[in-house]
């Protein structure tokens, strides 16, 4: 009996892992999300999104400026609750915060009071990690962004590139099993762009995390990732399209947009993408008005 | 600001609006330009035996104990207020119940001119330093409680976002988040702040006391001595000048984070 029990308990855990590893790092099923706005109205921000990001796999989410990508991010993360629909995380529903995920932000996000290191060494708090191991660690990890000289700056004395370096290994630190990225190299100028994306490349190639990496640049998002995903003008954004990204990698962000399988694909999303676009303008100011007050009501 | 102009050539004209203000005060109460010598200096004293009178008190050590009263009282003003300012501007600005009952008694409390409470605090405490101190109190509390509720509820969202994705718990929060924005609101607050607690006590000094700066004024003030009085005032504005530097040292040391260190003596 008790033998039998034993193995039971020990196939059921093998299974679990087995479920874990073969189910989506984040799946999005059916996501319905509606925001109340000031004036009693109602904003469906996207409708009916279907999405799975495979362990490992490096997604892309485009779409035209307030189609609600980020407003799907947040609802992967946990900061938003969708109006219908479920979120699975590894395998699981999630419920509160996604706590497996890191999440990188589009805007400063660094507490401006504590230095890159403490910044750094703050996020393993959570994990029972303080004192000097948290900072050798937080030291390791500013090292490996390239911010070995800038420990004790505080972020106001940082460039933007470096804010981003810091934000990175603070979300990188805790090493989670998934990247939640909200444009978050949109502020930065091009060819700060380009360093932090191949950066970006080569931590994620070390350990292959899943990646939805939310962008409106196409090019960043090609360069970047192993699959695109359209989305349309909103309100109600739905996902229009899903293409793979079979270049190869090892990439160099600046030299593979000179190659020829980047333009064909590149050709081939940007005629879906821009059909979108005009609709967005088409649609004119106001309604970029809504939906963009809409993000900023959940706290990005 | 002002780049344009060497630092020692400002310094000079500076030096030399000063001697020519001396002087003006001098002629006119040494000559009998306006009017007679004598009846000019029973109303405005001469700078020399003003400053006669300065240097005098000083060597004399009796200023030192009015002085360390005075000093005493502020301090003790500034820092029970700032406790409690930060404390309630805190506990409010997370509560929003709390904030939206006591907001019209919180708010009618701050129109109150203090002056009024002197008497009564007189009353309650005495003439000793304490009833100073809950002058001061009065005036402190209220500047560090509206600062530190307003920072503490204007936290940037992204920043909590963010802390809150590191997962940290609501303690956690706290002491990263709320806690530095808290006190980054009430050192802002601090020239301000520090330069109420010092009008309580003064304030205080002068409506009744046996000692303090604003007695010394006041009791050469019931004497018609303006000597005295022009006196004290210049040992009151020297003492302000070396509590705003030494306040301005504080916040620089522990604001360094801050982007373009600004003085905030321009708030008060």
């Amino acid at each position: 009996m008790r033998g039998a029990g034993a193995i039971g308990v020990a196939a059921n855990a093998l299974a679990r892992a087995e479920a874990q590893a073969a189910s989506p790092a984040v799946s999005l099923a059916g996501i319905d999300i509606t925001f109340n706005l000031k004036d009693g109205g109602r904003y469906q921000a996207v409708s009916q999104i279907n999405l799975d990001v495979a362990p490992g796999e490096f997604v892309a989410v485009v779409g035209p400026t307030g189609c609600g990508k980020s407003t799907l991010l947040n609802a992967a993360a946990g900061l938003l609750q969708p109006s219908a629909g479920k979120v699975g995380i590894l395998g699981e529903p999630l419920r509160g915060l996604n706590l497996k995920a890191g999440y990188l932000f589009q805007l400063d996000a660094l507490m401006p009071w504590k230095t890159a290191l403490q910044n750094v060494a703050v996020a393993l708090e959570s994990q029972g990690v303080t004192g000097k191991e948290a900072d050798e660690r937080a030291r390791a990890w500013l090292a490996r962004v390239g911010l070995r000289a800038f420990t004790d700056r505080y972020p106001h004395m940082l460039s933007g590139g470096q804010k981003k370096r810091v934000a990175l290994a603070q979300v990188l630190i805790r090493d989670p099993k998934i990247l939640l990225m909200d444009e978050p190299f949109g502020p930065l100028d091009a060819q700060t762009r380009q360093i932090m994306g191949n950066l970006l490349l080569d931590l994620w190639s070390k350990d292959r995390k899943a990646v939805m990496f939310v962008t409106h640049d196409l090019e960043e998002a090609i360069s970047l990732s192993d699959r695109v995903v359209v989305m349309s003008a909103g309100p109600s954004a739905g996902i229009v399209g899903d293409y793979r990204v079979s270049l190869k990698r090892p990439r160099d962000i600046a030299d593979i947009r000179l190659d020829k399988d980047f333009h064909e694909i590149h050709r081939q999303i940007w005629q879906t993408l821009k059909v979108e676009v005009q609709k967005a303008y088409a649609a004119g100011e106001g309604k970029d008005m809504v939906a963009d007050g809409s993000h900023a009501g959940v706290g990005r | 600001m002002n780049g344009s102009y060497s630092r020692f050539r400002i310094t000079l004209l500076q030096v030399l609006v000063a001697m020519l203000f001396l002087l003006c005060w001098h002629i006119a109460t040494t000559t009998p330009l306006f009017a007679e010598p004598k009846k000019m200096q029973f109303f405005f004293s001469t700078p020399i035996d003003v400053l006669a009178r300065t240097w005098r008190q000083f060597i004399g050590g009796e200023i030192w104990y009015h002085l360390g009263i005075t000093l005493t009282e502020t301090v003790l003003a500034f820092v029970f207020g700032a406790t409690g300012g930060v404390l309630c501007g805190f506990l409010f600005a997370r509560k929003e119940l709390l904030a939206a009952v006591f907001d019209p008694y919180i708010k009618a409390a701050n129109a109150l001119p203090r002056v009024v409470l002197a008497p009564i605090f007189a009353l309650w405490f005495g003439l000793g330093i304490w009833s100073k101190v809950a002058l001061g109190f009065t005036l402190v509390f209220f500047i560090v409680f509206f600062n530190v509720y307003q920072g503490v509820r204007e936290v940037s969202q992204t920043v909590l976002a963010n802390a809150r994705m590191l997962g940290m718990n609501e303690r956690q929060l706290m002491r990263h988040v709320y806690w530095p924005a808290a006190m980054t609101w009430m050192f802002s607050s601090l020239h301000t702040s520090v330069g109420f607690a010092l009008v309580g006590a003064v304030v205080g000094e002068y409506l009744g006391s046996s000692a303090g700066l604003g007695y010394k004024i006041h009791e050469a003030e019931s004497v018609f001595d303006v000597t005295g009085v022009f006196s004290g005032m210049l040992i009151l504005t020297i003492f302000v000048v070396i509590l705003d530097t030494i306040v301005t040292m504080i916040e620089n040391r522990l604001l360094v984070w801050r982007p373009g260190q600004a003085s905030t003596s321009a708030n008060g």
